[in-house]
């Protein structure tokens, strides 16, 4: 009796996993695996692309380039088709060969790019990457702590005495040192040794002045009032202001930075087929929206205004004011200049 | 002598009955899961923190020791000065050596008493002292970390209540301090340091106390004299439970002390997850930890043998 139960289960096994190969294999071209940022992809748009295509999505998250880059290059790369790096990150990828390319007429969607995102400096030509969304990164400062002028990076490097002590900072080399590079007014990625030493003076300089180095918290920081100027992106900004902190987004006329999050074709991507039926799908006005109303982002696809919510279209943080200066990318520098960087960020935080 | 964990002979040999004959093949699944899990990483990370950094991350197949170099040597920040003794990184690791030193310290001196409590209620309740210990760790770290951060920042309940009751005029400021990290860290390891010492009091035959009061010692000469050397053993597994992963900490440094300043776990997650991608430099400094804590655990071994010897 015990017997016959086991041969039995064991031929039951046999028939379930010889079923579960068989339709993995038949599903193979029906997948698509994205490596995406945390909090970026409403789960409707999904189920939509899953709808309109019969393709499976499955989707894993990273919370920085750096942290995705060291995934990949840890072993992850041929096991997802797509990514969504940034700007500096999609030329990162592409000169370390991480990418693959495709031809602008297998994405029937290709013209909907908007003009100046058709052909960026970090993939020239588009033929590796198309538009996610785009952004600015300031600061926001809290309105009942000051009122003066925000609109200078001295609330970062230079606060007046009632924001001394008070101030959040990104937990992010990149972008908060071309930050005080703006600040100073010096060329980023620069090996000049006077620029090094007096970026690495007024990060020293600063610290005392900085409460906390947090990122993900970037938004809670400002919303509790652990903090009275906050780094932040600028949707995350508009997320804290409708919880109700009452802070105002910064265009400092020294400048800030800008960025793009772009969808890239992997190189080795297992479902390449999906890979592109997804970039298409996402450059299709109404989903591209989809993903600005849900994080407050703009996208760099034309006719999306058109679905765009009216918080995105009034937003005081995706609208810079008439005179304010255009926002700086952030620049992948040569492996000497980086060197110096790196250092002077682990003496900030020695 | 029950009540003593050294009076079981080291020379017996014990039978386990059902396993005879076999006792050695039971430690195999142990060892494929020690051998995979663990040698095989540790092993990887030597060699990688002997290889020569890939930039942006990841390795280049030539041997090199620059790793280890960045580590001792200080060459200024351009590289071209004459090397001396580089600080950054051994004021780093003494940082969280003080830091997990100091949560161990805290964690014994609210620890030892607790467990002795607990350990000499009446047996029934007992376990509903160490169930009671036990409630606030059904729940994540990371959720617990985060809720402290909420209880002590500058308008939080802590903060609101003193100022209610008058003791004090404007809030504490203790999130993003050291502060705050000690209160995490000890926070987050207090049973680590609780359940050992329990064990090792329940055991304590208290006997010996009374043989110790009938010879005219007082509680401070019976605590010091019988009492601690008899628990010592779980006093060592406290202290080690709570220091090792005090030590490699980086959810209490970054939540609650603000990430103002690197420690050990979060300089080498810099390495990876960073912008300085050096592999190599994260492997050594992780092989620097490593041996640091196995220099720890082989001082706790020779402890634990010589009390098994009885030479003391």
């Amino acid at each position: 009796m015990k017997r016959s139960f086991k041969q039995k289960s064991f031929h039951l096994g046999a028939v379930v996993l010889a079923a579960a190969l068989a339709t993995g294999a038949a599903g193979a071209a029906e997948k698509l695996s994205i490596y995406h940022w945390f909090e970026y992809m409403p789960q409707e748009l999904l189920n939509k692309f899953t709808d309109e295509t019969g393709i499976e999505v499955t989707m894993d998250t990273f919370d920085s380039n750096e942290a995705m880059l060291a995934s990949l290059k840890a072993g992850s790369l041929g096991t997802y088709d797509v990514a969504v790096p940034s700007d500096y990150m999609v030329k990162i990828l592409l000169d370390s060969g991480m990418l693959q390319s495709f031809e602008s007429t297998e994405l029937k969607n290709f013209d909907n790019i908007d003009g100046p995102w058709k052909d960026p400096s970090f993939d020239p030509g588009r033929k590796h990457s198309v538009p996610y969304q785009w952004g600015t990164t300031s600061f926001a400062v809290n309105r009942d702590a000051f009122k003066g002028d925000i609109n200078t990076t001295d609330m970062l490097f230079d606060p007046p005495a009632e924001l001394q002590g008070k101030i959040n900072v990104l937990d992010s080399q990149g972008e908060l040192i071309l930050m005080a590079q703006l600040h100073l007014g010096i060329d980023q990625c620069s090996t000049n040794r006077e620029d090094v030493k007096k970026l690495d003076a007024l990060l020293q300089a600063s610290k005392k002045n900085w409460v906390s180095f947090n990122s993900d918290g970037a938004k809670d920081v400002l919303v509790s009032g652990d903090a009275a100027v906050g780094q932040i992106f600028n949707g995350y900004s508009t997320k804290a202001r409708e919880e109700g902190a009452n802070i105002e987004y910064a265009f400092p006329k020294e400048g800030y930075v800008a960025w793009m999050d772009n969808v890239v074709l992997l190189k080795d991507a297992p479902n390449r087929a999906a890979a592109i039926a997804f970039m298409d799908f996402m450059l299709e006005p109404e989903n591209a929206a989809a993903v600005s109303n849900y994080a407050q982002y703009k996208a760099g696809v034309t006719g999306a205004e058109a679905f765009f919510e009216d918080t995105i279209k009034n937003s005081p943080e995706l609208n810079a004011p008439d005179g304010a200066p255009d926002g700086t990318f952030v620049q992948a520098c040569d492996q000497q200049a980086q060197a110096l960087y790196d250092a002077v960020w682990t003496r900030l935080k020695k | 002598m029950a009540g003593l964990p050294s009076s079981t002979s080291a020379k017996e040999k014990p039978s386990a009955g059902v396993f005879d004959g076999i006792a050695i093949r039971l430690l195999a699944p142990s060892w494929l899961m020690i051998g995979f899990f663990l040698l095989v990483p540790v092993a990887m990370m030597l060699v990688y923190s002997f290889l020569t950094k890939e930039f942006r991350g990841g390795v280049i197949w030539e041997p090199s020791l620059a790793a280890y170099d960045q580590f001792i040597f200080d060459r200024g920040l351009f590289g071209d000065e004459p090397p001396v003794i580089e600080w950054t990184y051994i004021t780093i690791f003494a940082r969280s050596i003080w830091q997990a030193a100091l949560a161990t310290v805290l964690c014994l001196i609210i620890g030892f008493p607790t467990a002795y409590f607990i350990a000499t209620r009446p047996a029934n309740t007992r376990g509903v002292w160490l169930f009671l210990i036990t409630i606030p760790y059904w729940v994540n770290l990371l959720i617990r970390t985060v809720s402290m951060k909420f209880l002590i920042r500058d308008t939080g309940p802590l903060n609101q209540f003193l100022i209610s009751t008058g003791l004090i005029d404007s809030p504490i400021h203790i999130v993003n301090t050291n502060f705050a990290v000690q209160l995490g860290l000890f926070y987050s390891y207090l049973p680590f340091m609780v359940l050992p010492i329990y064990a090792a009091v329940e055991r304590y035959n208290f006997a010996l106390s009374e043989a110790a009061f009938d010879l005219y010692a007082s509680r401070w000469t019976t605590l010091r004299k019988i009492l601690i050397p008899v628990v010592k053993p779980g006093i060592i597994a406290g202290c080690i439970l709570v220091f090792i992963p005090s030590l490699g900490a980086f959810l209490a440094p970054d939540l609650l002390g603000g990430a103002k300043t690197f420690m050990i776990g979060s300089l080498i997650e810099e390495q990876f997850k960073g912008s300085a991608g050096n592999w190599p430099f994260g492997a050594a400094a992780s092989m620097i930890l490593l041996s640091m804590v196995l220099v720890v655990l082989l001082f706790y071994a020779r402890q634990q043998t010589r009390s098994i010897n009885g030479a003391r």
